[in-house]
């Protein structure tokens, strides 16, 4: 409103001249009001929620697409929704007019983690809370949160680890990255047996992973070397493409790979030394700790190289690849190494899975589920070890939760919906991630000022040349 | 230009003596149809300072380009010392593969890592000239540490020579133009050229600025012992920077010599000035 009566009070010409003929006096409130942004945002989003509630929810069907909330106006999805569309209407409203306030206590209440976490040893003192509590909380829940944990959780955070190799170090669009999950779940398959083709030898499980890791990496040198010369939008077709062929291809390729049956009674890890013999079976933790063990090799090694003449070289290359490779990187080398090492941490979660569940099917390595990984990423703050984790942690979390409390037990097939306006959300919000690498930030900020300045200098003195020539005082 | 007159030119340019650092042959550069270079020659000498000037749109970016591999043009070549047993044809040769033999260059508009501190940015020059791996850089093996401990100190090193030592630590894009130009000079620097390319490197500098590149860029061709090929508009930074200067137009070398000899030919007053008929304020 603000707005709206301060234009009309300082121009009150033009605003009439805007308005309707005065035959229409009537609808001169309406216009004015239509023209305010708060309102048209407050429609928007009322629309908003009504449309999500719409969409999600009770379901109609396909010949009655609107029976879920047929009669049923005021069944409290709708509310839930509109409160949820309009709450964001009023943050948007807010962050809108009190800018300046706003700004003086979110500075006041961020000034205390910017105060304390830059300092190396609050920060490794946080990563061994987290690890502790990743040890000690897991043994005390129950059987289905485990699961959700190894399944839900745990693998997502290993793979979004990974993903951030590519795509948040080296700024690489990889919409194909559940492809080397599957190379890692069938490589296990093949080694342990369970394909129509039989290996040389039957391995353990254990042993499979250097060699998934191996298959993973090649493969991501494969299609790394040829494609990695394509950039942005090229690039991210072809992963695309890439995680559609292997998919088709275990579909289809019935004499190696079983087609779309699938492959059964993939063994558990298991270990017989010395005379000692652990079957895993079915029970959650031991996965679970797995995992964890990964998950914490996988930040070791990734932070060392994220501060290392490696990840230097993936920031330069991400930010200007022109500037890289004058100042010496070879830059299609590093653009690969980060594809590789994505593809082996993938690799890594493929066997976990299938030696987990002990079956593997196509079905399971949907485009969907890169994109989701993705968005685990893009949650978390791309290029920050700490975003993936919490990120991806959070997010696949939230879902489990909200789906099992009794106030919200939403629709499983909804579930994108939701992850959608997460997104929309959090970019609107917080571009930059969760816990965004300070790299990024950077990045993001000047993205927003539009690093133009260094354009503009271009086209300000590109008739320098002249000027200087024209000034008789000039030499020539 | 008169077939004849280019042709002069090129074998004025060309001062065929055996202390060639790079000799370009012939060089034919088209983009469809237009043709952005044609027929240059010349070749500069070890340790020389060597500036290239023309009008807008003359080919010297383009030319730069040519020599560090980012164009390949249809005719001709670029050898970089063409006398000993190392040269390398820097036509068809990656850019990444051209720095590392020994040409470093920057940019026309500076093309900084800019969300990275101004010590990062020269460190990824330097570093690229240390071989260590991804595995070393997991492990922290020994190899890795000292290559760390090397770099950082050649980086300091650097960023005394430009005078960056108390910018060390900010972010490169919010460096004041004329620390920005000198950053991406210590970044070339950080490579170990031996030769250096400068796409105006004075461009959009105050006064006080200018003065202190020339007396960097100087430094840079004592010190170091690089030689220089440098674009610039600005005539007094190239005459008192320059021993001999290249005059490209369309394309096409028209000149070069000694700053006093291109001063007084005909061809390049024309070219800057217009023909004599022309009239001042129709430019």
């Amino acid at each position: 409103m603000t707005t709206i009566s301060g234009e009309a009070v300082n121009h009150p010409e033009r605003m009439a001249s805007r308005s309707p003929a005065p035959g229409e006096g009537r609808y001169r409130a309406l216009v004015r009001l239509s023209r305010n942004d708060d309102v048209r945002r407050f429609v928007i989003s009322v629309v908003g929620g009504l449309v999500l509630a719409l969409i999600t929810g009770p379901e109609g069907n396909g010949v009655q697409m609107l029976s879920g909330i047929n009669g049923a106006l005021l069944h409290p999805h709708v509310f839930i929704c509109l409160a949820v569309t309009v709450g964001v209407w009023v943050l948007i409203t807010v962050r809108h007019h009190f800018a300046r306030q706003v700004e003086h206590v979110s500075g006041r209440v961020m000034a205390l983690p910017k105060a304390v976490l830059p300092d190396r040893r609050v920060r490794a003192g946080l990563w061994l809370a987290l690890f502790a509590f990743a040890i000690i909380y897991p043994p005390t829940l129950n059987s289905f949160w485990q699961n959700v944990l190894v399944e839900q959780i745990g693998i997502y955070v290993l793979l979004a680890i990974g993903l951030n190799v590519v795509v948040g170090y080296a700024g690489l669009l990889d919409l194909g990255y559940i492809a080397f999950f599957a190379i890692g779940a069938y490589s296990d398959a093949y080694w342990t047996g369970m394909l129509p083709v039989h290996p040389p030898l039957h391995l353990n499980p254990f042993w499979v992973f250097p060699l998934a890791i191996l298959t993973a990496m090649l493969a991501g040198v494969l299609l790394g070397g040829p494609t990695l010369r394509l950039r942005g939008d090229y690039l991210a077709i072809v992963t695309l493409g890439f995680g559609e062929i292997i998919q088709i291809v275990a579909n289809n390729l019935q004499g190696v790979t079983g087609g779309a049956q699938g492959v059964i009674n993939i063994p558990h890890f298991s270990v017989h030394v010395a005379g000692i013999k652990y079957h895993w079976g079915l029970s959650n933790l031991p996965y679970y700790y797995l995992i964890l063990g990964f998950i914490v090799l996988a930040l070791l090694a990734y932070f060392s190289l994220e501060h290392s003449k490696v990840g230097r070289a993936w920031t330069a290359i991400r930010e200007d690849e022109v500037a890289a490779e004058a100042a010496g990187i070879n830059t299609l080398k590093y653009k690969v190494m980060a594809f590789a090492i994505g593809a082996s941490t993938s690799g890594v979660a493929g066997v976990i899975v299938a030696s987990q569940i002990g079956f593997v099917e196509p079905g399971d390595f949907t485009v969907q589920l890169s994109i989701l990984i993705l968005v685990l990423v893009i949650f978390g703050g791309m290029g920050s070890l700490a975003g993936a984790v919490v990120g991806a942690a959070v997010l696949q979390w939230l879902p489990q939760f909200l789906r099992v409390h009794p106030l919200f037990g939403y629709n499983q097939l909804d579930l994108y919906i939701y992850f959608g306006a997460i997104l929309i959300l959090m970019m609107i919000f917080r571009p930059e991630g969760l816990i965004p690498s300070r790299r990024r930030r950077r990045e993001i900020v000047l993205a927003e000022h539009g690093v133009g300045s260094a354009d503009a200098m271009e086209s300000g003195h590109s008739g320098g040349g002249l000027a200087a020539v024209a000034n008789p005082e000039a030499d020539l | 230009m008169s077939a004849p007159a280019s042709m002069a030119a090129a074998a004025a340019a060309s001062g065929a003596d055996g202390d060639a650092l790079v000799e370009v042959r012939h060089v034919t550069l088209r983009f469809g149809g237009v043709t952005s270079l044609s027929d240059v020659s010349f070749s500069q000498r070890r340790g020389e300072i060597l500036a290239v000037i023309g009008p807008n749109g003359a080919g010297k970016t383009s030319l730069f380009n040519c020599l560090t591999g980012v164009y390949t043009p249809q005719v001709g070549e670029v050898l970089f010392r063409p006398a000993s047993g190392t040269a390398l044809s820097v036509v068809g040769t990656k850019p990444y593969k051209v720095n590392r033999a020994g040409i470093a260059r920057t940019f026309q508009t500076s093309r900084l890592f800019n969300a990275l501190t101004t010590f990062e940015n020269i460190k990824i020059g330097v570093e690229s000239r240390f071989s260590v791996g991804p595995l070393g850089s997991m492990l922290h093996l020994p190899h890795t540490r000292r290559a760390e401990r090397e770099s950082d100190a050649k980086v300091v090193e650097l960023l005394e020579f430009v005078g960056l030592t108390e910018r060390a630590n900010t972010i490169a894009s919010s460096l004041p133009y004329g620390d920005r130009r000198r950053l991406e000079i210590a970044r070339a620097l950080g490579t170990r050229p031996e030769l250096l390319l400068l796409d105006e490197p004075a461009a959009g500098t105050n006064p006080a600025e200018k003065a202190s590149l020339v007396e960097l860029i100087r430094k840079v061709n004592t010190v170091y012992g690089v030689s220089v090929l440098l674009i610039e508009h600005d005539m007094g930074l190239v005459m008192s920077l320059a021993e001999r200067l290249i005059v490209l137009n369309f394309g096409q070398i028209i000149a070069a010599g000694t700053p006093r000899e291109v001063q007084q030919n005909p061809a390049v007053i024309e070219a800057y000035l217009g023909a004599p008929e022309s009239d001042e304020d129709g430019r």
